[in-house]
């Protein structure tokens, strides 16, 4: 229950701080992302101001074995730079150029984001749900060339 | 509008120390797409109760607020071909990556993480080369 609680709680305020931040905001996404138009910089003061309290909490975490609940603090990943890496991350900003909308702010802008927003979740967890088979496929292609 | 970089800070802050609250409490990196991912093709339904609390607080408290503020619009494009492709491309992306802009973007990178550092690298040239592609180019979005 502790864990729901604290869980909830995270994701209400990274909610909010993504209303706040204005990154609930399509054309603020493009317009970082699109250096040849009307080039918008508040993506990166959101992106660095998110980074201060991240970076001072791996600080605290690397001097404790566990979290507060007791779940061991989560490793850094062992996997390497890799293919799916590469062309998961290349097609995942496409999407997010093409509707300036994240996972995050997909979810967090569902109560007031009109049919657009409610599609473009489903389309996206669609496609989540198709990826296990999308990767083995990936992985068989890349077998026989 | 000229303080836009100021909410865009505070905002960034708080995002940030959400992150701080999911590391040091529950022990786990918030990773949006991973959250919901790990729900959706089940290979996190061991963890589902800890998911479900972080969406559900991510889906109902941000509309809590929205009426401080005179108007809120994602202003979203009204072609449903552009945000259903686009979706698609969001899921099976950071799916495939194991991660989106929280996840690689803000957990990777404040760690010093090489593959959350290539990620963004990668997610943002993606996202530059869509918009000149699709809006400059063919003029779809």
């Amino acid at each position: 229950m502790q864990r729901a609680i604290f869980s909830f709680l995270s994701g209400a305020l990274f909610g909010v701080g993504l209303l706040v931040s204005g990154m609930v905001d399509t054309t603020k996404v493009q317009g970082w992302l699109d250096v040849f138009g009307d080039w918008d910089p508040t993506l990166a003061f959101v992106m660095g101001g998110a980074i201060i309290p991240m970076a001072v909490a791996w600080r605290i975490a690397k001097r404790r074995e566990t979290a507060i609940l007791g779940t061991p603090i989560p490793f850094k990943s062992e996997l390497r730079v890799d293919r799916d890496l590469v062309l998961g991350s290349l097609l995942f900003g496409a999407g997010w150029g093409l509707a300036g909308l994240c996972p995050g702010p997909a979810l967090a802008s569902l109560g007031f984001g009109g049919a657009g927003g409610l599609v473009f979740l489903l389309a996206m967890m669609a496609g989540m749900f198709a990826t296990p088979a999308i990767r083995t496929r990936i992985e068989r292609l890349a077998e026989t060339t | 509008m000229e303080q836009d970089w100021i909410w865009g800070l505070v905002g960034g802050l708080m995002i940030g120390s959400a992150g701080a609250l999911y590391l040091l409490v529950n022990g786990r990196v918030m990773g949006a797409s991973g959250i919901l991912g790990g729900l959706v093709d089940r290979t996190g339904w061991s963890t589902a109760a800890e998911r479900l609390a972080f969406i559900l607080g991510l889906i109902a408290i941000p509309p809590l607020i929205v009426p401080l503020y005179e108007v809120v619009d994602t202003h979203i494009t009204g072609n449903m071909a552009v945000i259903v492709a686009a979706g698609l491309l969001v899921g099976i992306g950071t799916r495939l990556a194991n991660g989106c802009t929280s996840g690689h973007g803000v957990c990777g990178i404040s760690r010093l993480s090489l593959r959350g550092l290539v990620a963004t690298v990668f997610y943002l040239l993606g996202g530059g080369l869509a918009l000149v592609l699709f809006r400059h180019v063919l003029g779809v979005v």
